[in-house]
């Protein structure tokens, strides 16, 4: 038994089977990279040049211009703004409200607590399509004159900020729930019985200790609402208030003869998804296997 | 539902729905006296709170529920009611009761529908036949303890953390008739010798497939590792002693084990196929070969011709298969979440 287990916590050393499997892992790793690779090898060379060369060839030259030339003509500087006033807020208020539910749901033991969960988390495995029609003339029928730019609901970034919290409140709902529940409910008890009101318990009892929870949902949140492609195609129609990611469809349509340009345009929109993955690897796994309901 | 919490249900307790009802002799009485406390409690807390605590409580389920029902579930029964009508969308008396038309002319002259389905259907049999597994087999191998098991792990993961329709975009590269690297590199990028992957409708569905296996492998290796980690090491241990070898520890140990995480990659699989959108429409907006239920959702509102009642029917179709799954999921999930 001990011989195993010591076995087991040692840094084995390299016997053949291991060195095949890392040959194994360091091919297919390199394979799953490829297409990326060669995204921002195709970027990093001018398009003149790959016109007469070819693409698989030896650069002359490598540069950034590609990456500036998208960055600049593209104003991408102004969608990604976009991105920020729709992601921001949506991020924040599908926490706040699902917090609420959640807490709802596992501090107080009501008839509907199991139905409404499940209503919840049912309507977030829904295909998006199945909703939008009926949604999109929603859009364009609610009138908000002076709130919004468009005047409407639609084409705003209020109307993807609402959608989003509707969509994701389902799934952020049903983690926290869960999270909820482990907390011992002595903590809230004894609070309630001192006379806190139930908004005490969940402000400044029961919401601090579901910081990491947050944080993990925080960060897929803000991955997810960032790389959303759907509700923007569909409900923006103006396309100097769409965000990022459907911007970038318009620029490889006013690009598409130089292929370089679009593959510096597409991974410069990666960039930022990258960096909150890369800071917050573990948030963002954990926050994925808590609820690995989600499509 | 949760990988973890799945895990640790199928592995560790084994409650039945019949301990609360009759307590067996020993610890279980133990279980029984701290749910009596619970429910003491819980009826206290009722007593315990104000009006304006009820209040509070009200709002806080309320407004989120009200939002959340309307966007989704209202929508949702608006496409069921609409999926009868036919409305050009402008003004709501335009809006006329056809009964099954939509239907009727959905599954017996759209060319377009069949084809639509029948590809929903491979996406989600390539899905589960080939990265699922792969996932798996990736996630097996990197639980052995292996160094630089964090930088493998990014390698794969990588592709879920970016945006779907950056993803079309770089595979559009790759597959791109003469400027890809796959034409390019096997000698396909002279004009007369093109071979057109995302042009070519007996083509463009599989290149559109390898991109979403290839990001799907990812995806489950991150749900499988995280199942592995809920396995028993000294189950492992057990097995080694006697002699098993890798394949019988996996056979017979460790994928038993995994039975939860199992159920929740195929219900994931099964929703990812049903809402497979945005490669698609990157790549080719589900022209010839790459049609989709939820292509032709989308194109029956943001296309030139706006047949609401059609699409509405279309999204029916979607409901409906989508409910099939995820209903009795839930409902065994939940149930098993009670019981815990």
């Amino acid at each position: 038994m001990s011989t195993v287990s010591a076995l087991g916590k040692q840094r084995t050393p390299l016997r053949p089977a291991r060195i095949l499997l890392h040959t194994f892992l360091v091919a297919t790793a390199l394979a799953w990279l490829a297409p990326l690779l060669w995204a921002l090898y195709a970027a990093l060379r001018p398009y003149a040049e790959t016109s007469t060369k070819g693409y698989v060839s030896w650069p002359d030259k490598l540069s950034l211009d590609n990456f500036t030339n998208a960055y600049v003509q593209s104003d991408m500087m102004h969608y990604f703004g976009n991105t920020l006033l729709i992601a921001v807020p949506a991020v924040l208020v599908t926490l706040f409200l699902s917090s609420m539910v959640a807490f709802y749901v596992s501090r107080f033991d009501f008839r509907v607590n199991l139905f409404l969960l499940l209503v919840f988390t049912a309507g977030n495995l829904l295909p998006q399509q199945v909703i939008i029609t009926p949604l999109y003339r929603l859009y364009l029928l609610i009138d908000l004159p002076g709130i919004t730019m468009s005047g409407k609901l639609y084409d705003s970034a209020l109307g993807l900020v609402l959608i989003h919290v509707a969509f994701q409140s389902g799934f952020c709902a049903f983690v926290l729930a869960n999270y909820m529940r482990s907390l011992p409910h002595e903590l809230t008890e004894a609070a309630l019985v001192d006379g806190a009101s139930v908004w005490r318990l969940y402000w400044q009892i029961v919401l601090p200790l579901c910081k990491p929870a947050m944080a993990a949902l925080a960060t897929l949140l803000s991955i997810w609402i960032y790389n959303d492609f759907f509700w923007a195609i569909v409900l923006i129609s103006t396309g100097e208030n769409m965000p990022i990611t459907s911007a970038l469809n318009n620029l490889s349509g006013q690009y598409f003869t130089d292929p370089n340009l679009v593959a510096a345009g597409a991974l410069l929109t990666a960039i930022p998804t990258l960096i909150v993955y890369f800071a917050l690897q573990r948030q963002f796994v954990s926050g994925l296997t808590l609820g690995a309901n989600k499509g | 539902m949760t990988a973890t919490s799945d895990t640790g249900i199928g592995t560790g307790t084994t409650s039945t729905p019949g301990t609360a009802a009759v307590p067996p002799p020993g610890p279980p009485n133990d279980m029984t006296a701290h749910q009596k406390k619970r429910l003491r409690v819980r009826l206290g807390h009722r007593r315990l709170l104000t009006r304006r605590d009820r209040i509070t409580l009200g709002l806080m389920a309320g407004v989120p529920t009200i939002l959340h029902v309307a966007l989704v579930w209202l929508t949702a029964l608006a496409s069921i009611a609409l999926a009868f009508t036919t409305w050009d969308g402008i003004g709501f008396d335009s809006i006329t009761w056809v009964g099954l038309q939509n239907f009727r002319e959905l599954f017996t002259s759209n060319p377009q529908f069949w084809p639509a389905v029948e590809h929903n259907v491979i996406w989600f049999v390539v899905l589960i036949l080939i990265p699922t597994p792969f996932g798996l087999f990736l996630a097996v191998q990197l639980d052995k303890k292996i160094r630089f098991s964090r930088v493998y792990q990014t390698a794969f993961f990588l592709p879920v953390v970016v945006s779907m329709a950056v993803i079309g975009f770089v595979w559009q590269l790759v597959y791109n008739p003469d400027t890809g690297l796959i034409n390019s590199l096997i000698g396909a990028n002279e004009p007369g010798h093109y071979i057109d992957w995302i042009g070519d409708p007996d083509l463009n569905l599989w290149a559109i497939l390898i991109a979403a296996s290839w990001r799907h492998t990812g995806y489950m290796m991150i749900l499988y590792l995280a199942g592995l980690k809920g396995v028993d090491p000294s189950l492992r241990e057990a097995t080694a002693l006697d002699g098993a070898n890798e394949w019988q520890t996996f056979k017979n140990v460790i994928f038993p084990t995994l039975r939860p995480t199992n159920t929740v990659v195929l219900v994931v699989t099964i929703i990812e196929a049903l809402r497979a959108f945005d490669l698609v429409f990157v790549f080719n907006k589900g022209a010839q070969g790459t049609e989709l239920l939820s292509i032709l959702v989308t194109n029956n509102i943001i296309g030139e011709s706006s047949r609401i009642g059609y699409g509405s029917a279309i999204a029916v179709v979607l409901l409906v298969i989508s409910l099939a799954v995820i209903i009795p999921y839930l409902i065994a999930t939940f149930r098993k979440e009670r019981r815990a």
